[in-house]
């Protein structure tokens, strides 16, 4: 299999912090040029350019809202200009969580939390099919939960939509298996950043490890996955919890 | 923009024959069932298509196609 990281570049959606940030970073250790994609933290997403930079790295911050079907294009288009080269890795990770129960969800919390966490990564993984499918090679993960595998009260939309998006993560990717392009998720739990900062905390006594993850964790898994050594994983969901969702 | 039917029926066969099978077998009345040419091929096949001619095939334009031939004259019927 060939070096992936130099036939094409990388990129990581919600990466100014947590799971991306870490993710980004750990991708660029890896030879890959990485778009650190960000929203509304700019600050941060170039902070996290900076670090990869001078530990030798290469990285430029991309701005988008992935909820605006024009994203896609814009994100990929300013990539494949800046490198001269295909995306031919996709780490679909950011997310938003809007809890509340079931009988008092609001359609707009509902509808926020599927567009941005299963609707975007659908918008995302097309695109970058396109590429990929010429190349006959590439690397999709996508970021889902412990939460699309296991019950949490309070959260069912964002569990509906980790669970759609294993649910595509394992379709598309008997889709385009013969292309050489896996696809396959990892399912985080607990794990220690901004996202998870009011949660209680008696509910980390429930994880086996008794401990939260941390977004290196998560990011070691999601480099493999990137990896030329995982090109016969393909629509897995790998889960980083824990033990939560054994 | 105006394309002949040999340029295309000639991009049409290189597509084809990178998802596979032998150039040789790949003329004009050949079904794209005999050159194990499945529905991920003609994705494939429509993306080259849109790139070089600006032409859009669509999923149910697709499944009327049954031969190579079919495939050329249309992309230049659209192209035209």
């Amino acid at each position: 299999m060939p070096d992936l990281p130099s036939q094409g570049c990388a990129l990581v959606t919600g990466a100014s912090r947590g799971i991306g940030a870490a993710t980004a970073k750990a991708l660029a250790a890896d030879g890959w040029a990485v778009g650190v994609g960000y929203r509304s933290g700019e600050d941060e997403a170039q902070a996290v350019v900076s670090e990869i930079e001078s530990d030798g790295g290469t990285a430029m911050a991309v701005q988008a809202d992935i909820t605006d079907p024009e994203a896609p294009d814009a994100l990929f288009g300013a990539l494949e200009r800046a490198y001269g080269r295909p995306v031919l890795c996709l780490v679909n990770n950011a997310g938003v969580a809007d809890d509340d129960l079931t009988p008092s969800l609001s359609d707009e919390a509902w509808q926020t939390v599927i567009d941005t966490d299963l609707t975007a990564a659908f918008r995302l993984t097309r695109r970058a099919l396109r590429p990929m499918m010429r190349a006959r090679s590439g690397r999709i993960v996508n970021v889902a939960s412990v939460v699309g595998l296991r019950a949490n009260p309070g959260q069912p939309n964002y569990a509906a939509a980790k669970a759609g998006l294993i649910a595509l993560t394992r379709n598309a990717a008997v889709e385009v298996a013969r292309r050489g392009i896996t696809i396959n998720a990892v399912a985080p739990g607990w794990i220690d950043t901004e996202m998870t900062h009011g949660v209680d905390q008696a509910l980390l006594e429930r994880v086996p490890a008794r401990r939260a993850g941390t977004a290196e964790e998560v990011a070691a898994c999601v480099r493999f996955l990137t990896s030329d050594q995982a090109g016969y994983v393909t629509g897995a969901v790998l889960s980083v919890d824990g033990g939560l969702a054994a | 923009m105006s394309v002949t039917t040999e340029q295309v029926e000639s991009r049409v066969i290189e597509t084809l024959a990178s998802f596979g099978p032998d150039q040789s077998q790949i003329t004009r009345s050949a079904t794209f069932e005999e050159l194990d040419i499945d529905s991920l091929d003609l994705v494939e096949l429509a993306q080259v298509v849109e790139e070089e001619y600006g032409v859009v095939l669509k999923g149910e334009d697709m499944k009327d196609l049954k031969t190579v031939g079919d495939a050329v004259d249309l992309i230049v019927e659209r192209a035209g």
